[in-house]
């Protein structure tokens, strides 16, 4: 198969299967209560998936070939300290984006 | 739309807008990357319209680049997605019985940062009714989900032009921090946050992605077990 025919290929199927994802419990169960063991384990989705999406990309950066990087952890620890306590994400995305910018510029100076 | 639900919608809409700062790197950071794959521009744009998916369609195109076969491209791809099941099943009761189309359109629209505030406004927001969540839930959509598609527009025409310095790479983890962080206010939180990364470390060598869907779990599961146990040690105290 051309890499054209591929790409098209995954562009359709992950679209669909994406969307089946998305749509199974909204399109299936609607406005039938779930358990309430059910409910306790899904309250802690976010805080269960998004930490560790993100702690591979934090400790093991792509940027730098998986090379722990001060300006990047420390971006991220700003998000993260700064997220918390505003309780507000524009303050830990400007956190975030401060520290890395202020990072990378000391880093430059240093190397 | 009635009053309560135009307002609501204009919250979500409010609410949606600071994360056009980051979708917009997120999304010309995917066009940029796919164009240097040898992506058409054609194809960007149409992953980003069909998937919705940032972390995937980084997934799909890294893997596709890497020559894997076509089902371990998709499934990968679909598994780094499942997560968004978790979030279905959980956005669902907070809707109720809302007809079948307009849960249909909540689903395509059903993305980390949708579903971020969603989750968010229930915590900290006003109450609000099924329709209302809805009416927000769009807001948040119409704030957010277009500027995926002309980002990724804008970042497959400009191609390289973009300056690796301004480390646009790492404005993807900080998003998603930015999502998390506002929630880690009790102790159950907290324990499955720090499960959730201990594990996704430890397991990140798992092929498939499978591991951080093991962390997920484990991570919930601590979640759920630290609320139940603080909330027998209050039964009892009050005894």
């Amino acid at each position: 198969m051309s890499m054209d025919a591929r790409i098209w290929t995954v562009i359709a199927l992950l679209g669909i299967g994406t969307y089946l994802i998305r749509l199974s419990f909204l399109g299936m169960i609607g406005d039938r209560a779930l358990p309430l063991w059910a409910t306790r384990l899904l309250r802690y989705v976010p805080v269960a998936v998004m930490p560790g999406l993100v702690a591979p990309l934090v400790v093991w950066p792509p940027a730098t070939d998986g090379a722990l990087d001060m300006p990047r952890l420390l971006a991220a620890l700003a998000a993260l300290l700064v997220g918390a306590w505003k309780r507000n994400a524009l303050w830990a995305i400007g956190a975030g984006m401060a520290v890395l910018y202020a990072g990378l510029f000391a880093q430059s100076l240093l190397g | 739309m009635s009053h309560r639900n135009w307002s609501a919608f204009r919250l979500g809409l409010r609410e949606g807008l600071p994360f056009v700062l980051v979708i917009i790197p997120f999304g010309a950071l995917f066009g940029v990357a796919a164009t240097e794959a040898g992506w058409s521009l054609a194809q960007s744009l149409s992953m980003s319209i069909f998937v919705i998916a940032g972390a995937s369609q980084f997934t799909a195109l890294q893997l596709l680049g890497d020559h894997a076969p076509l089902a371990i491209v998709i499934l990968t791809s679909l598994a780094v997605n499942l997560r968004m099941a978790m979030y279905s099943a959980s956005l669902a009761p907070l809707l109720g019985a809302q007809p079948f189309w307009k849960r249909a359109i909540v689903a395509y629209l059903l993305v980390d940062q949708t579903y971020g505030l969603v989750m968010a406004n229930e915590e900290t927001g006003p109450r609000m009714t099924p329709a209302e969540r809805i009416a927000y839930f769009l807001g948040t959509a119409a704030a957010i989900c277009p500027w995926w598609y002309a980002a990724s527009i804008f970042g497959a025409v400009a191609g390289t032009a973009i300056p690796a310095a301004l480390a646009l790479d790492f404005a993807v983890p900080i998003t998603f921090i930015a999502l998390f962080a506002p929630a880690l206010r009790s102790l159950p939180h907290i324990a499955a946050a720090f499960v959730s990364v201990a594990a996704a470390l430890a397991f990140a060598a798992v092929p498939y992605n499978l591991g951080l869907l093991i962390a997920a779990a484990l991570a919930m599961v601590t979640g759920a077990l630290v609320e139940t146990l603080l909330e027998r040690r209050r039964a009892e105290a009050v005894r």
